[in-house]
């Protein structure tokens, strides 16, 4: 059983066709072969699947596509804007964000979401906005410092 | 920029593509005409198969199934002994043993199929603890259920104790811990007897699956090649369990004549595969009245699980570890592993020395404290110094300054005036503060003559556009590897750090510079990088196309122009022990690194008496690790060691039952989030090591070490309580209050 789901993703309109539980994370993956969305745990523990819908940090692991018909997703593709990084990416080079790179997109959505909704953001509002998103290389401090200095830029 | 790239935070090379989404990993790969395979599990753990069913309700003439039988070459996964088998065939020795082997296009259906395998097992006794292990209830591993034991005497350790003026006895225990990675493992294999097989994957050690393969598949080497992709963390995780993750994937796609992938959820990643040792030291110090230590007996055993792998190495770390950065005239160090029915131990970070430097480090405040002196005090007057002798006879060569480091990890952390103002407040209320500390060391590269039999290589070529290229199978795998490699060779040749490029490792294209594990890739293959650098420097300067004092694009021009006239400009090192390093295999004895790392962390704690929950409050980590190459890089490897460290205290507990790791999901077993640490604060003291690339020592392993006991002597100096099981749960604490 497939429905026809359509929908926005990092700008461009597209419809697929889809079991309308098929997990955002596969359709996203498997058949708009945009790799960069991770899977991590595949129970929305630990936020490498992590996308935005409607402008909401989402963990794509746990939305079945039915869900995003009509709406606006934003995968780690889609932050770039015509191949100018945006600042949480150049902050996460320059200050060494990234190790291993498995976590990165879904914490560089998370930071990015959290700099939307909150623009001055201190440093307990960073570790709030990054609590669900899970990193095992870095122990978050030099994410931590990333976010903050890209916040107001 | 061109001169000085070593010591610079240079931005990771793969940076870009990271925070893009352009990096690929195994699970990004898709070949046209691909299936996808999965692991059936034998449940039991331990017994002999009687039948393997296949149940209907699956069209299984769509399936592809491997067992034992289809197996081409040896049902062995090579690493240190053979007792492991890709596949059982006939006995299971723990209850993820594979047994089948499925692939099909769906992965719904092959999913589906999976649950209706059964594998029937006859069962025999199981042996799950290390008691039980040692009492042989059960002999489940070869004559005696004994992996590997050590032995390390120096001095005369029982007249030593009978003369002592005091003797201290403490006993330690720490449980499994999971790497926890957060890209699982995967492989994506293609094979056939024409061509032979090819793996991509996540990974940490390219040629040990290439060694692994050859032997499954009873093929000649260059038969067999292996492709490192973009690797979602490691920790020793991917060290030795990818070669059987690449040989199921491969024995599908032989079968098959079909590619296959195969990616471990994270339930199977983490129930079936390694995990750090459990382990159980015993301690015996004596001292003399002015509180210096005359004697140490150590007794430590390791849960190897139910294979060998690496737990004869492992254990030999932690047994070299076990007496820490402290002299003692008189040491015995008696150290096992053992065997159980749980799947294999292996290495992770820190690989042993975590564990006994945990117990060292809790024995050392309890021994302070029984010879009336301060924590502090009492280390104080045994650290060990530039010149003396460790456990295993090594003449320390090289600068040691452990009264620096705690000098200064003590300033940073406001130890003194922390430790009078908590035990004035703590009377009151039910948050008890309490500081705590750990002195340790970590030996970089690999323990004893294992350097010199890896004989590792890295070779240096020139591109045809003046570029410089970097080959070696040392893993990226979110250390730095090729930041830390490219600022080496730029430093070296004198060239801009963007003019250096590190290959992919690939069997096939590079050479072999040994596994990514150990803190060696810094230090010592580093210093290949920039051996095989300055000969392609020397090569160049003799060959009259560069003159000294060039420059950046000199340097491209001449090397551009020499690749045109000879077609190639390639420099292979090999490595070669430092001058005068010794090591006795057969003793046990000599210089078991060739370099350490030196640390004092810091840790104070919040306990609240009402919910039982500890935190850290506040962590400083000083360190001496020889010259930094890249500080961000390296205060990210000690800030990611100390949050995993803190982790492995407090948190993450690996709960068994009947062999089975029961809270294989990141629900229930807990990994810190960014809500949990405290700021972790950072610094490094450089004494540059002579052998080292631009004077750097081995890193990463170093921050594993320290956190733990730290954190357990934080605890006791807050509640009073002396808890000696790690991980600290609020269970444990309301149990031991």
């Amino acid at each position: 059983m497939e429905a026809s789901i359509s929908f926005t993703i990092n700008g461009a309109a597209v419809t697929v066709s889809a079991h309308p539980m098929a997990r955002l994370l596969d359709v996203v993956r498997q058949q708009l072969h945009l790799t960069g969305t991770k899977e991590g745990c595949g129970e929305g523990e630990c936020g490498a699947c992590a996308v935005l819908i409607d402008g909401e940090l989402v963990n794509s692991c746990l939305t079945p596509v039915l869900q995003v018909n009509g709406a606006s997703v934003t995968t780690i593709e889609g932050v770039a804007t015509n191949g100018q990084l945006h600042a949480v990416q150049e902050a996460f080079i320059a200050h060494g964000g990234a190790q291993c790179g498995i976590c990165t997109p879904g914490m560089i959505l998370a930071a990015v979401s959290l700099r939307n909704h909150v623009p001055q953001a201190g440093d307990d509002d960073i570790r709030v906005g990054l609590a669900g998103n899970l990193c095992r290389c870095t122990g978050y401090m030099k994410i931590f410092e990333a976010v903050r200095k890209s916040v107001g830029r | 920029m061109a001169i000085g790239a070593v010591g610079r935070s240079l931005p990771r090379q793969e940076g870009r593509r990271k925070v893009t989404g352009q990096a690929r990993y195994v699970d990004d790969l898709t070949l046209p005409g691909m299936l996808h395979g999965t692991t059936v599990r034998s449940a039991s753990p331990r017994g002999i198969i009687r039948d393997i069913d296949f149940k209907p309700g699956v069209p299984w003439d769509e399936l592809t199934v491997v067992t034992a039988a289809d197996i081409p070459g040896n049902n062995v996964v090579a690493l240190i002994t053979d007792d492991q088998p890709y596949l059982a065939g006939e006995r299971i020795n723990h209850p993820e043993e594979p047994v089948v082997l499925l692939a099909h296009p769906d992965r719904h259906l092959l999913e589906e199929a999976r649950r209706h395998v059964q594998i029937v097992v006859d069962p025999l006794p199981p042996v799950f603890t290390i008691d039980e292990s040692l009492a042989r209830t059960e002999t489940i591993w070869r004559q005696d259920n004994i992996f590997k034991s050590y032995l390390v005497s120096r001095g005369d350790v029982d007249a030593a104790f009978a003369g002592a003026a005091r003797i201290v006895e403490g006993t330690y225990e720490t449980g499994a811990q999971e790497q926890l990675y957060i890209e699982p493992n995967g492989m994506l294999a293609v094979a056939d007897p024409e061509s032979g097989v090819t793996v991509w994957g996540s990974m940490q050690c390219p040629f040990y699956i290439h060694r692994a393969l050859a032997g499954l598949f009873n093929l000649p080497s260059e038969r067999v090649r292996v492709v490192q992709m973009e690797t979602g963390g490691g920790f020793g995780g991917k060290e030795e369990y990818p070669s059987i993750l690449a040989g199921h994937a491969a024995l599908l796609a032989w079968k098959a004549g079909r590619p296959v992938k195969m990616i471990y959820d994270r339930l199977e990643d983490m129930v079936a595969t390694t995990k750090r040792h459990p382990s159980r030291t015993r301690h015996r110090t004596a001292i003399d009245r002015d509180g210096r230590l005359v004697a140490m007996d150590i007794e430590f055993v390791i849960d190897g699980g139910a294979y060998c792998t690496l737990s004869p190495v492992v254990l030999s770390r932690g047994t070299i570890h076990a007496a820490g950065p402290y002299s003692c005239p008189n040491v015995r160090i008696r150290s096992t592993a053992v065997a159980t029915n749980a799947p294999p131990h292996g290495a992770f970070r820190g690989f042993g020395a975590p564990q006994s430097v945990f117990a060292l480090e809790l024995q050392m405040d309890k021994v302070a404290a029984a010879a009336g002196l301060t924590p502090h005090e009492f280390r104080r007057r045994n650290f060990i110094a530039t010149g003396q002798t460790t456990a295993v006879g090594q003449v320390l060569r090289e600068p040691v300054d452990m009264p620096r480091l705690l000098d200064r990890a003590f300033e940073l952390s406001d130890y003194h005036a922390k430790t009078a103002r908590f035990a004035r407040e703590n009377a009151a209320g039910p948050i008890r503060r309490g500081i705590g500390f750990a002195c340790f060391m970590h030996g970089a590269g690999f323990t004893g003559s294992g350097e010199q039999h890896l004989a590792s290589l890295v070779s240096v070529e020139a591109t045809a556009g003046g570029h410089v290229r970097i080959l070696a199978a040392s893993t990226e795998i979110g250390q730095g590897t090729n930041t830390v490699f490219a600022q080496i060779a730029s430093e070296a040749l004198g060239i801009d750090y963007e003019d250096v490029e590190v290959a992919q490792p690939d069997t096939a294209a590079v050479p072999d510079s040994g596994p990514t594990v150990a803190s060696r890739t810094s230090m010592v293959v580093g210093k290949l990088v920039e051996t095989a650098a300055l000969a392609v420097r020397s090569t160049l300067l003799s060959s009259g196309l560069l003159e000294d004092g060039y420059d950046a694009a000199a340097f491209r021009q001449a090397a551009a122009a020499y690749v045109a006239a000879n077609g190639s400009l390639k420099s292979t090192a090999q490595y070669q022990p430092p001058e005068g390093l010794r090591w006795d295999d057969e003793k046990y004895e000599g210089d078991a690194y060739g370099a350490y790392a030196w640390a004092v962390y810091v840790a104070e704690v919040a306990v609240d008496l009402t919910t039982f929950e500890t935190r850290v409050a506040d962590f400083v980590a000083v360190q001496e690790v020889g010259r930094v190459i890249n500080p961000v890089l390296a205060a990210g490897q000690i800030e990611g060691g100390v949050a995993q460290a803190i982790g492995w205290a407090l948190y993450e507990q690996v709960v068994w039952r009947e062999g089975r790791m029961v809270n294989g999901q990141m629900t229930n077993y807990i990994m810190p989030t960014s809500m949990d640490l405290p700021n972790i604060r950072v610094e490094f003291v450089e004494f540059p090591y002579p052998h080292g690339p631009g004077g750097a020592k081995g890193i990463g392993e170093l921050p594993m070490d320290g956190p733990a006991p730290a954190i357990f002597n934080a605890v006791r100096n807050a509640t009073g309580l002396e808890i000696t099981k790690l991980p600290l749960t609020p269970e444990e604490l309301v149990v031991r209050s």
